[in-house]
């Protein structure tokens, strides 16, 4: 098991074990067509260590994040808050920080919720 | 002074492996009072027990403390043990270093120095003990089943046959249960009613049962083998002495449009009605809801039709209160709600149908006779998707149920695989999980629906289900096929989870017997006690335990039967000699205790007492009937002056014990 099945359920706060891969995430998905790799199988990899190979597929962009799997999934496993863990996990691997407390200040303006700047730099900054 | 001997216990390696017995021993040994003091792998097995007595009578041992498993376990196995080598029974403590200690803890040391701290606890508690004896009580030799589906039919039958008069008590106008309402049962594929019918009948025919139909326990009194229980038998406005169940009434009613809960609302029914044809008892119910008499004073066709004279709109519910020996619980199960499974449109389309509703859909006395149609038009379906496991194994949560229900698995099996027999243009898709078929011929039964009559079964569940254009258009995953399924089905049909029937809760309160978090009856023990619940007196039979197919319930209904047998066989039932006892000097008449008593054991009397100066003063003094109480010690905790004890576990010994923990 890699040392990212550890990360991934730390950001996502999901455990993946508790899958009994039933696969009603993947029977929900309105994505499914668009996607290399499909809801049960992210929580399978995730579970199995292969998350380096998830990471590298352009498959886990075209999840739309409705959560209509988190919705219907009867074991509570969550498998879009899991690929949003490893959307993060990309970009926290990719070169730390691309956002720090600093640059809030230049980017509030009348337009952008407050909300927004916020839940940008929670995702993109290191050591969230 | 006491001489106690003190027995440790290895458990095997159960105790021995987290607790340094030897050491407990060794610490317990000087203890004072304690004048021997020793170890043994089994202190249960024939050489311990054998090892306890000699120690008995080599060193007059006067105590004895057993340092093992729980004494739910084996309180009883030490106390025989002791009273063979001349000691009273009551003079045995446990102290329990096994679920209390070894089995929680996992460092040495610690584990090791609390069992010596309950050790310790147990020997001041010995030191205080006084020899006790057990009294008898009668046992009323008649039984009460509660629930009148196979289970509690099968159990009043074994109980009858072995010549006791058994009661049922059945919420329903009619006997019978969930099996009434099934078509055929798996694997052998026989006709439900064909087998259930006759059991009825034989139950109805039967000299030593009574069948107390359309009512329900209201309130339980007493212990093993003295129960009293009060029973509400609701008004059916019906005298069943004269009702010969000829049905003319239930033609004749005006009002049509009542929904027929026998066919799960798929039809109607009359105001007044029977709810099939081999009902038993076979006699006719007026609904109240729906009844134009009782609900305006308007009406009375069913009075005018009936020859028999047998409509009494005046009928008040009665209340009857019988003494019995045992209870049996026999409360069955029911199916979940599907209103909080909106993906599968079971609120919006009436194609998307529960198991229960398509036995009724292809019962020959279902509402379309047989007639596999669906229920929006009438037509004949060709595409039908079984979904399973629906609310069954769910986390948690408000949806569904933590545990497997059992059954679906085979009755969707049997479903499929009769669908496809009687309509060969049918597809069937089973959408499954997990296929479970632990059971004689259940494999080869499942193993028949896919390769003898093609049903597709496919590992994957059911995402959504959108009802268009007279469609069910179905999305689903095929798991080994990595597909996304699109299906266009004529019906689908839910394999809803199952829960214990709603009025096993308050039914457990009355009766003191305890649920699990799902509420289905906990058994005395989950392997070696399954039909008795931990309540002395009351036993249980079929779902209401758990999840259950047909040969099970039976089974065990069979063994309940047996268990409730060898309790009305004996003339007297020996009582626990550990009741309450009120120091009549210092209780004060305030009936805190009266009040607080779930058995109903103590009472009041005014009793002369001698005063100063010659003279007689009448007070008011507590009085507990030991073949009542129960040992629970809620009195000894109410009452305010001290007054109440409790004979074996005294406030003293339990001061003691505290102390020996605290020293």
């Amino acid at each position: 098991m890699s040392q990212w099945t550890d990360t991934i359920r730390q950001i996502s706060g999901v455990d993946p074990r508790k899958c009994m891969k039933c696969g009603k995430c993947t029977a929900t998905c309105p994505a499914y067509d668009h996607m290399e790799y499909h809801p049960h199988q992210f929580v399978d990899m995730v579970t199995t260590g292969r998350v380096e190979e998830l990471m590298a597929s352009k498959g886990i962009y075209t999840c739309l994040t409705c959560f209509a799997c988190v919705e219907r999934c009867p074991r509570s496993v969550e498998p879009a808050a899991i690929i949003e863990a490893v959307r993060l996990a990309v970009i926290r691997q990719q070169g730390g920080n691309h956002m720090t407390p600093d640059q809030i200040p230049g980017l509030l303006d009348e337009e952008l919720p407050q909300q927004a700047i916020t839940s940008a730099l929670r995702k993109y900054s290191k050591g969230g | 002074m006491q001489r106690i001997g003190v027995f440790v216990c290895w458990c095997g390696s159960n105790i021995a492996a987290t607790v340094d017995v030897v050491q407990v021993a060794q610490a317990l040994a000087k203890e004072p009072g304690v004048v021997f003091a020793t170890d043994y792998q089994y202190m249960c097995s024939q050489a311990g027990q054998d090892l306890i007595g000699a120690a008995i009578k080599e060193h007059g041992l006067t105590g004895v403390v057993i340092c093992s498993c729980s004494p739910r376990m084996h309180e009883t196995t030490f106390r025989k043990t002791c009273q063979k080598a001349g000691l009273n029974p009551y003079m045995v403590e446990i102290a329990n270093i096994r679920e209390h200690c070894s089995w929680i803890h996992k460092d040495k040391p610690t584990a090791t120095e609390k069992a010596v701290i309950l050790g310790r606890a147990a020997i001041a508690k010995v030191h205080l003990n006084a020899p006790l004896t057990a009294g008898t009580s009668p046992v009323t030799k008649r039984a009460l089943v509660i629930g009148g589906g196979i289970a509690g039919i099968q159990t009043a039958l074994d109980i009858a046959d072995a010549g006791f008069p058994v009661d049922i008590v059945e919420k329903k106008p009619t006997i019978g249960g969930k099996m009434t309402q099934i078509d055929k049962t798996f694997p052998t594929l026989d006709c439900a009613a064909c087998i259930l019918t006759p059991k009825m009948v034989d139950v109805s025919q039967n000299e030593k049962i009574d069948i107390i139909s359309y009512a329900q326990v209201e309130k339980v009194q007493g212990f093993v083998g003295n129960f009293s229980v009060t029973i509400r038998k609701k008004a059916r406005y019906v005298d069943e002495s004269k009702c010969t169940g000829c049905g003319l009434c239930t033609e004749k009613c005006p009002q049509k449009k009542v929904p027929n809960e026998f066919n799960l609302g798929l039809d109607t029914r009359r105001a007044i009605y029977i709810p099939f044809a081999q009902a038993v008892p076979k006699v006719a119910t007026i609904d109240p809801d729906y009844c134009s008499m009782l609900k305006s004073g308007k009406c009375g066709v069913c009075a005018k039709v009936c020859a028999a004279g047998a409509i009494d709109y005046k009928q008040q519910d009665e209340l009857i209160t019988r003494e019995y020996g045992a209870i049996v619980v026999a409360t069955g199960f029911e199916p979940i709600g599907m209103d909080k499974f909106d993906e599968f449109a079971y609120a919006q389309s009436p194609d998307v149908v529960t198991s229960l509703e398509l036995e009724r859909l292809m019962n020959a006395a279902g509402p379309t006779g047989g007639t596999l149609l669906r229920p929006s038009d009438g037509t004949h379906p060709h595409t039908l998707v079984f979904v399973q496991c629906v609310g069954s194994r769910c986390d948690g949560g408000e949806k569904g149920k933590p545990y497997c229900s059992k059954i679906c698995c085979m009755y969707t099996a049997k479903h499929a695989m009769l669908i496809r027999d009687k309509y060969p243009d049918t597809e069937v898709y089973v959408f499954y999980i997990d296929v479970r078929t632990p059971g004689k011929n259940f494999d080869e039964f499942y193993r028949r629906a896919v390769e003898e009559y093609g049903v597709h079964y496919i590992k994957g569940m059911v995402g959504k289900v959108t009802p268009q254009d007279g469609k069910l258009k179905v999305q689903a995953s095929d798991l080994l096929g990595g597909r996304q399924l699109h299906i266009d089905a004529d019906m689908v049909v839910l394999a809803a989870a199952i829960e214990p029937d709603k009025s096993a809760r308050p039914l457990a309160t009355m009766l003191t017997a305890s649920m699990d978090t799902n509420d289905f009856f906990t058994e005395a023990h989950p392997k070696l006690r399954p039909v008795e619940s931990p309540t002395a007196g009351i036993f249980l039979s079929g779902a209401c335990q758990g999840p259950k197919d047909i040969p099970e319930t039976v089974a065990q209904a069979g063994a309940a039967a047996s268990k409730v047998i060898g309790l009305l066989s004996k003339d007297a039932l020996t009582c626990n000699p550990c009741t309450a006892q009120p120091d009549e000097l210092k209780c004060n008449g305030c009936s805190s205790c009266e009040n607080v008593c779930p058995y109903g054991a103590i009472s009041y009397i005014d009793k002369p007492f001698r005063g100063p100066n010659r003279t007689t003063l009448i007070r008011r003094v507590a009085q507990v009937n030991p073949a009542v109480c129960q040992g629970c010690g809620a009195c000894t905790v109410a009452c305010p002056s001290g007054a109440m004890d409790l004979q074996g576990f005294s406030n003293k010994q339990i001061m003691a014990e505290v102390d020996a923990i605290c020293r």
